[in-house]
């Protein structure tokens, strides 16, 4: 590896190296700067916070009436939590189920099927999928119970959506356990139903977790399915049949005439959006390379 | 017995996916082909969308889609062969910038919105334009783009540059003659993924590129993506549904056709690893 990666004494070498090496500098900087940039948008508002003293006031001032100056954000922060656990909740068991069903029940053919089938699912665009939901689904959900947009909708669309991340992800985890487990399991005569959920889903917990985690940053920012289904209420999400407004909807739908402090709320929002993205990424990335270790070890 | 019921409920599950998915993409079919012609792809919009077509809005996604692949492919491609080819093994600029790729990767595309609001459409003053759009996009895709191709270059076998090492030839002519045909797979399946996500957007587009449904002028026109109009069409004008999941027709087969071709390329380019090897 090292010799072959060994500085060039050739000049057009050493030109190209330093070339791309510039561009790789602007790059970094480029993507240090869209940190840079909702920083510093979002300052006047955080350092108006901070000298009022009212850091804890954007969690507990309870409404969002941003021309009157007040910045409750807790009931989004609490409707995209909401949303996405839900969407995560129904998507995990369903997706853990294609999964053992691609590695183990279906014919290589099926499998290959199934899984082009999900890949086209990931590609469907998330503004048609919302255009969808607020076509079919929602009116459904009205006949059970008005008015239709709603918590529930927005779960079962973006459950929709990450459900082939699940899927496909755990179906690697599944696939890159050692074969050793699976032979030791049936020489144990364990039935196939114990050996998949008690000796192999295990195995790969660490595999099936990461995935889920990319799957759970996923839905917590996508913005246009949940906004053209949930509703965009701004309250405190009581149930599953009420309208909600998210932390990304409320940053679509208010940035067309947003100004001042608004605007600078609003950049603040999408700082809190990156920040909890990165969270989940940090740990996604932790619990991988524990698998990649614990693999090594196997 | 339990046996039998749990393989059962597993085969139930699959079907359940298998039918929503059809449920949906079923929709657009249907709904879509009934308002779907030729006149529809090539006219202007009239009344809001509700009739006429999508023909200035197709050039404008366009426009926008090549803007962004002209910004990032060249970058994503430099940036990849310096990572994989001339970083110093250890160096923490590399490790850096890759960390900070793997995070913008994964940061929503509302966010990119916001950025290239006050970034390229106010701080350089380029306003609501194709031009903001296609740039606020190109920010969007490159961090996935370097990292494929990066990864593309690294599992290129260093037998192949010792090789040309040992033929005497250059670095750069090592790279463009035989790394990057090498790594040619993951080049483009890197470049098909990110046009299906920039062909995708919506989020991100709604305050760079604007709303306009005219036929843009130039670049700095404000010009209204296929995926902004599905969405303004569903949103904000009744009775637009028709021409919504027309439009959404034709934004998904364009992205299909795209997807399965980024597909078949990363398999044919395994099997042919394996066999290699």
């Amino acid at each position: 590896m090292s010799i072959v990666r060994q500085r060039s004494i050739n000049r057009v070498d050493r030109r190209l190296g330093q070339m791309l090496g510039l561009l790789s500098v602007g790059v970094a900087l480029l993507l240090m700067l869209i940190v840079l940039f909702l920083l510093n948008e979002s300052w006047p508002f955080l350092a108006s916070l901070w000298h009022e003293g009212q850091w804890l006031g954007l969690l507990q001032n309870p409404g969002w009436y941003p021309l009157e100056g007040r910045f409750g954000m807790t009931p989004m922060i609490l409707a995209s939590i909401a949303v996405t656990l839900g969407a995560v909740l129904l998507a995990l068991p369903l997706g853990l189920a294609n999964a053992i069903y691609l590695e183990f029940y279906a014919s290589p053919v099926t499998a290959r099927g199934f899984r082009l089938l999900l890949n086209l699912l990931a590609g469907i665009p998330s503004v048609v999928f919302g255009l969808w939901g607020l076509t079919r689904l929602v009116p459904l959900i009205t006949k059970w119970q008005a008015p239709g947009t709603s918590l529930l909708a927005a779960m079962l669309v973006l459950s929709l959506m990450i459900l082939p991340t699940i899927a496909l992800t755990s179906a690697g985890a599944l696939a890159s356990v050692p074969k050793d487990l699976l032979a030791g399991s049936m020489a144990l005569g364990l039935r196939r139903k114990t050996q998949i959920l008690h000796v192999l889903l295990p195995a790969a917990r660490s595999g099936i977790a990461s995935g889920a985690l990319l799957a759970t940053a996923r839905a917590l920012g996508e913005t246009m399915a949940v906004l053209m289904v949930a509703g965009n209420v701004v309250q405190f999400p009581s149930g599953l049949f009420e309208p909600v407004r998210v932390l990304t909807a409320n940053i679509a739908l208010e940035m067309a005439y947003a100004m001042g402090d608004h605007r600078a709320s609003l950049f603040a929002s999408g700082l809190l959006l990156t920040l909890l993205v990165w969270l989940l990424s940090w740990v996604a990335q932790r619990v991988n390379r524990q698998s990649q270790a614990f693999a090594r070890r196997g | 017995m339990a046996d039998r019921l749990f393989a059962w409920l597993m085969l139930g599950c699959a079907l359940l996916v298998v039918a929503s998915l059809l449920w949906v993409l079923g929709d657009v079919l249907i709904e879509g082909l009934a308002h779907i012609s030729w006149t529809f792809l090539f006219a202007e919009p009239v009344d809001a969308g509700r009739s006429g077509g999508i023909g200035p809005i197709l050039i404008s996604t366009l426009w926008i889609l090549l803007i962004a692949l002209a910004a990032a492919l060249p970058l994503g491609l430099g940036v990849a062969i310096w990572l994989s080819e001339f970083a110093p093994g250890n160096s923490r600029f590399a490790v850096h910038t890759g960390i900070t790729l793997d995070i913008l990767a994964g940061v929503p595309s509302i966010v990119y919105g916001l950025f290239g609001n006050a970034f390229f459409s106010i701080y350089l003053g380029m306003g609501f334009s194709l031009l903001s759009g296609g740039l606020t996009l190109a920010c969007m895709i490159l961090p996935v783009f370097v990292r494929t191709c990066e990864s593309g270059l690294r599992a290129v076998s260093d037998d192949w540059r010792l090789g040309a090492l040992a033929l005497g030839m250059t670095r750069s002519t090592a790279i463009w003659h035989i790394l990057l045909p090498a790594a040619r797979p993951a080049i483009v399946a890197g470049m098909v993924l990110g046009i299906g996500r920039a062909t995708a957007e919506t989020a991100a587009l709604l305050f760079t590129s604007g709303y306009v449904d005219r036929m843009p002028e130039s670049l700095l026109d404000s010009g209204r993506a296929l995926a902004v109009h599905i969405y303004d069409l569903s949103m904000n004008v009744t009775g637009g549904d028709g021409a919504a999941y027309a439009s959404a027709l034709v934004l998904v087969v364009l992205i299909i056709s795209l997807n399965t071709l980024a597909q078949s390329l990363v398999d044919n380019w395994f099997k042919r690893r394996l066999v290699a090897s």
